[in-house]
């Protein structure tokens, strides 16, 4: 084969994974774009202050907005956070640092299969084991939905970042006469730090932007609460209820907090990366 | 069993009829019999895979954590059976100091903060007692001079032989009785290779060494017993001199003579 054909080949294939790419970046790009030119002109001081009251309100022009969705879903996620942390850690700790404990390959296939299963069966499970017992729907209901949606992505990323910290750092630690369980959190979990941080947004992240684990468990609601043993509302599931409304003016207000819920994800990032970077930076000034 | 008795020191570790297995079948190490002297330094020679350092982890129970390892036989630390089910395996470690091959500094830890983890971590908090403990370690571990104006630097800042020195300093903070040493200088250069050497002898006054290395002139020119391996077993266990200059064995004779490596 010839050296120019060689290089024609090259350019060709390096075209086409190019081409790829771009077709998998350009929707999202769309999607973007859509979002905030539909979306934007929902925008104003009612929208992120006043509650959505009843359809009648956006019709005649009354001020209505998404406050109760937006605390709603930052009193929800958090909660769920809070919840989720402690067993995901301590799931991928159990994954990593007892691997030949009995009870870590269970773990393993349980939370892989947890990291596969539609989310809202996190819901019905909720919704079995909160809902019912507590006699109503409820955003503590809705945070344990939301938990059993972080706690197997937490736990395997936890498990993963774990597993790449080299093994001779255990094995110095081990040395000093440091008992286990302080090897695992005052030398290999701050070695990997990082990578758990990014675990948990992650976690967080993907939880924030689920709607169906939260319809049979926080129910939504129309108005401000603050009250966690009853429902209160979401900005995905409100987005979806909005989304299906018969009213123009609710499908606006849509748009609106579907450029919140996207805001809401992209600083989680930014907020997870920052944090990250002054780990790192910290780390390296010793 | 191939124990050196004509000598008058005390003995502080010995195994009997050690064996380390990987899996079902295979043998690290075979009927290992060594007697270690107290405050002496013991070298384990022989060539790449015999065994040498799969015997030196028998020593503090470093194979625990690798369920598919078997250890049978007995290793003994002044008199008590370092596997004996009531032995704690982490006080055993204690009692038993290690240094690895690739030097492993603590990364996300300073260099005072290395040297005390051993102390720190087991909840000592007074730091007078640490601080003193940090510059006898360092001192001990010839680093002292080098260092002491970067304590809070973190031990990743330091080069290749400052970082090993760190980490026998690490391993001295916690007043080992005896310091098991896995090739410490095979990634160091001579020059670094040279102090960590003059350290060993020094070191022997205090605590008892047991040193695993592939080069010959290091363990003639730092121990006082040498221990030659080859395939799983200990073929022979003398005082360094005699060894080098009156091999028992034949093959002892043959690997010292470089017929095989």
């Amino acid at each position: 084969m010839t050296l120019r054909l060689r290089y024609i080949r090259d350019r060709l294939a390096l075209t086409f994974v190019v081409l790829m790419t771009a077709l998998v970046v350009i929707p999202l790009f769309i999607i973007i774009f859509y979002v905030l030119a539909n979306g934007f002109s929902a925008l104003n001081i009612d929208f992120f202050t006043q509650e959505l009251g009843s359809p009648a309100r956006a019709m005649q022009g009354r001020p209505t907005g998404l406050v109760a969705s937006i605390v709603g879903t930052l009193v929800i996620d958090l909660m769920a956070l809070v919840f989720a942390i402690p067993f995901g850690l301590a799931t991928g700790i159990m994954m990593s640092e007892y691997h030949e404990h009995p009870i870590a390959p269970i773990a393993r296939l349980m939370t892989s299969t947890m990291n596969g299963m539609p989310a809202v069966l996190m819901g019905l499970l909720a919704y079995a084991l909160v809902v019912k017992n507590t006699g109503g729907f409820s955003a503590i209901a809705g945070s344990v939905a939301l938990a059993f949606v972080m706690v197997p992505i937490i736990g395997r990323t936890t498990e993963s970042v774990l597993r790449v910290t080299p093994w001779s750092l255990r094995e110095a630690g081990l040395s000093l006469g440091i008992p286990r369980w302080k090897v695992t959190t005052a030398l290999v979990l701050p070695a990997a730090r990082g990578g758990v941080v990014t675990g948990i947004l992650i976690a967080f992240a993907r939880a924030a932007g689920e709607a169906a684990p939260l319809l049979l468990t926080s129910f939504g609601n129309n108005y401000l609460s603050f009250d966690i043993s009853s429902p209160m509302d979401t900005l995905p599931q409100r987005l979806y209820s909005l989304a299906i409304s018969p009213y123009r003016q609710w499908h606006a207000m849509g748009w609106g907090g579907a450029i919140l819920l996207l805001v809401f994800v992209m600083i989680t990032f930014f907020i997870g990366r920052i944090v990250i970077q002054r780990m790192e930076q910290k780390l390296n000034q010793g | 069993m191939e124990l050196t008795t004509q000598n008058t020191t005390t003995v502080r570790m010995e195994t009997r009829d050690l064996s380390v297995r990987y899996g079902v079948s295979t043998f690290g190490v075979q009927d290992a019999s060594v007697a270690i002297h107290d405050r002496t330094v013991t070298a384990l020679i022989g060539p790449s895979g015999c065994g040498k350092s799969t015997f030196l982890r028998a020593l503090n129970r470093m194979h625990d954590l690798n369920p598919d390892t078997v250890v049978s036989g007995s290793v003994f630390l002044d008199g008590e059976d370092v596997y004996d089910p009531t032995m704690d395996p982490v006080m055993i470690r204690r009692r038993i100091g290690m240094v690895f091959q690739k030097p492993t500094p603590f990364p996300t830890k300073s260099i005072y903060e290395n040297v005390i983890a051993g102390l720190r971590l087991v909840g000592i908090r007074k730091r007078e007692v640490l601080d003193e403990a940090v510059e006898r370690a360092l001192t001990g571990a010839a680093l002292w001079d080098e260092v002491k104006d970067r304590l809070r630097a973190p031990g990743g800042s330091l080069s290749g032989g400052q970082q090993q020195r760190l980490c026998i300093a690490r391993a001295l903070a916690v007043e080992p009785e005896v310091l098991l040493m896995d090739e410490p200088t095979s990634s160091l250069d001579p020059n670094a290779t040279t102090r960590i050497e003059n350290l060993i002898k020094q070191l022997r006054e205090q605590v008892t060494i047991v040193i695993v290395t592939h080069n010959m002139q290091q363990a003639s020119r730092v121990s006082d017993y040498t221990a030659f391996f080859y395939v799983g077993e200990v073929v022979e266990v003398s005082p360094t001199k005699e060894m080098f200059s009156h091999p028992r064995e034949e093959r002892t004779k043959e690997y010292l003579s470089g017929f095989f490596s």
